[in-house]
């Protein structure tokens, strides 16, 4: 068992730097691996092509792995939270309270005769504020009514209810705030500045961290939370820390690079089909390499036939969704 | 062991238990009965520090269980609850090995000797052969068993049980409260468990704590079949008491 984990643990790192690698290769011009390489390493390679990847290749590449590491472990934790293999950023609607931040802040503002600055602080504060305002709505009815099914349909809810909102603000928006925010619904991994980056690289690291922290705490929720407690489990310092750790995770790749759905609930399926296990010990490391490549992945087939990356992560993620709920109805049947 | 001290429990207005005084000892095996409803599962769980809402005092080994930190009470009292868990992909060896979370550090790195425990807590309800299997292709029985040897690998001095021999067969049943009563009288536990089985309680326990009316009858099982509480609760006008555990046995 150790085996298989750690050759899938070596095989997972060493695909992720490759596609690391080709994604920035490849884009409107082809670079050859050996003069990334070169790039990245300060080698010997014409200045035009350290250009494109140094300035503008690699703060995307960063970005897609980033959040494709961030959005699968929000994913994974929201499921073994909730217990609910349907769980994740984007079913919750904690992408889209998120998203509500977002709108509230670059259209809404505008509305009140505030001039919204773009300021990356403002973007990833307000999407903060949305994400965490939902899983408190989420946990607090949760707490309640323990079906599965309940929660799934209020994140539903949620997410039509904010596109209903987002709809007003926009019919009442000024063509400029209106064309930023649409640009950004569309999910984007290019269009994060090196000012946001500044933001973003420390957020998802302290959402990792607390990950980390947080590991033993959702092993023992796998045993839900009456269990989990009796087994020692200070269960509010846990459930706070992986909100604030699901918050930054799932907030901050939401405000600069927009919804991207599928890549949190499906990533943590696989990892757990890969690994054969539900230790999170290894699954959270796990899920941060699995997210990690398929959005790098995603990226890449993006860039080949110039689609947007949220199409591209919704064909790939649809059929795991679909793999987990046939699955799960023969267990219960 | 444990001891209730002028302990009161309910729900909203209703109250389910008013003013008990008793206790269950070490090494003893309890039943805890009573028609549905009356508060046995509400019992278990204020003992297991789940419910935090009654009055008086649980005291465990002297110290009251509301000043012990999580982790306190974690390593004096195990709880196996009546939910049907099952976790895909989690063998069992490792569901048992989450029973020593009390006791493992922050990321909950198992030592020698706590493999040593898993190992042994997995052997006591005799599932050996089931370590490396996963327990969503196993039975009622066989899960059972499994959560049963979590409880024991947290190495508690006191372990509860809300009804665990609701889902398993006969034979299994007796297996099971065969199992909890060497546990009680082997390990020196205090196992307490709630159950509907007045037969098995009757035959295999040492004591039985009847709940009946916001009353706590804690009595040797001698003491209980003397006492006519049972016979008051349980027989129908259509069928007495000791038509009904020879029914059940034949």
């Amino acid at each position: 068992m150790r085996t298989r984990a750690s050759i899938l643990f070596t095989v997972l790192t060493a695909l992720t730097l490759f596609l690391f690698m080709l994604d920035l290769s490849v884009g409107s011009v082809a670079v050859p691996l050996r003069d990334v390489w070169a790039a990245l390493t300060g080698g010997d390679c014409p200045r035009t092509t350290a250009k494109i990847i140094l300035n503008i290749r690699l703060i995307k590449a960063v970005v897609a792995l980033l959040a494709g590491a961030a959005l699968s472990v929000s994913g994974l934790q929201m499921q073994t939270l909730f217990r609910n293999p349907l769980a994740g950023p984007y079913v919750l609607g904690i992408s889209s309270g998120a998203s509500l931040g977002v709108a509230l802040f670059i259209l809404g503002a505008p509305l009140f005769g505030m001039s919204a600055s773009f300021t990356s602080l403002g973007i990833a504060g307000a999407a903060w504020i949305g994400a965490a305002a939902v899983l408190i709505v989420i946990a607090a009815v949760g707490h309640r009514i323990k079906d599965i099914m309940v929660i799934l349909i209020l994140g539903m809810m949620f997410s039509s209810g904010v596109g209903a909102i987002v709809q007003i603000l926009q019919y009442l928006s000024k063509e400029e705030s209106l064309k930023a925010f649409v640009i950004w619904t569309m999910g984007s991994l290019g269009d994060v500045t090196v000012a946001q980056l500044y933001i973003l690289i420390p957020a998802v690291a302290a959402g990792l961290a607390l990950a980390v922290i947080t590991i033993k705490a959702l092993n023992l929720l796998l045993f839900g939370e009456e269990y989990a407690v009796t087994m020692g489990l200070d269960i509010r310092r846990s459930r706070s820390l992986l909100f604030l750790s699901t918050t930054l995770l799932a907030g901050t790749v939401t405000a600069f690079c927009g919804p991207i759905g599928f890549i949190g609930l499906a990533m943590p399926h696989v990892t757990r089909m890969l690994f054969d296990n539900s230790d999170h010990r290894i699954l959270v490391p796990g899920t941060v390499l699995t997210g990690a490549c398929v959005l790098l992945l995603c990226d890449l087939v993006s860039k080949l036939f110039t689609l947007p990356v949220n199409a591209i992560t919704a064909l790939l993620g649809i059929p795991v969704v679909v793999w987990v709920v046939l699955r799960n109805k023969s267990v219960t049947a | 062991m444990i001891q209730l001290k002028d302990f009161s429990i309910g729900y909203g207005p209703r109250t389910l238990l008013r003013d008990v005084n008793t206790s269950f000892g070490k090494g003893q095996l309890t039943a805890l009965i009573g028609r549905n409803g009356s508060g046995k599962s509400t019992l278990l769980r204020a003992l297991a520090g789940l419910n935090r809402r009654y009055s008086g005092e649980i005291i465990l080994d002297g110290k009251d269980i509301r000043s012990l930190s999580p982790g306190g009470l974690a390593r004096s009292i195990a709880f196996v609850t009546t939910e049907r868990t099952r976790i895909p992909n989690l063998r069992c060896e490792d569901v048992v090995a989450i029973g020593r979370a009390p006791y493992t550090n922050w990321i909950g790195r198992m030592q020698e000797s706590d493999r040593q425990i898993v190992m042994d807590a997995i052997s006591a309800v005799g599932m050996e052969n089931y370590a490396r299997r996963t327990m969503d292709t196993m039975s009622d029985g066989e899960c059972q068993r499994i959560m049963i040897a979590r409880a024991l690998a947290q190495d508690t001095p006191a372990i509860l049980l809300d009804e665990p021999t609701s889902f398993l067969d006969l034979p299994n049943r007796y297996e099971l409260v065969s199992l909890l009563h060497s546990l009680a009288h082997d390990k020196g536990k205090c196992v307490l468990f709630s159950t509907h089985e007045l037969d098995v309680a009757l035959r295999k326990c040492d004591c039985i704590a009847l709940v009946d009316n916001g009353t706590l009858y804690n009595l040797t099982v001698s003491e209980m079949i003397q006492s006519g509480h049972i016979q008051r609760l349980f027989s129908s006008p259509n069928i007495s008491l000791e038509e009904m555990l020879w029914q059940k046995e034949k």
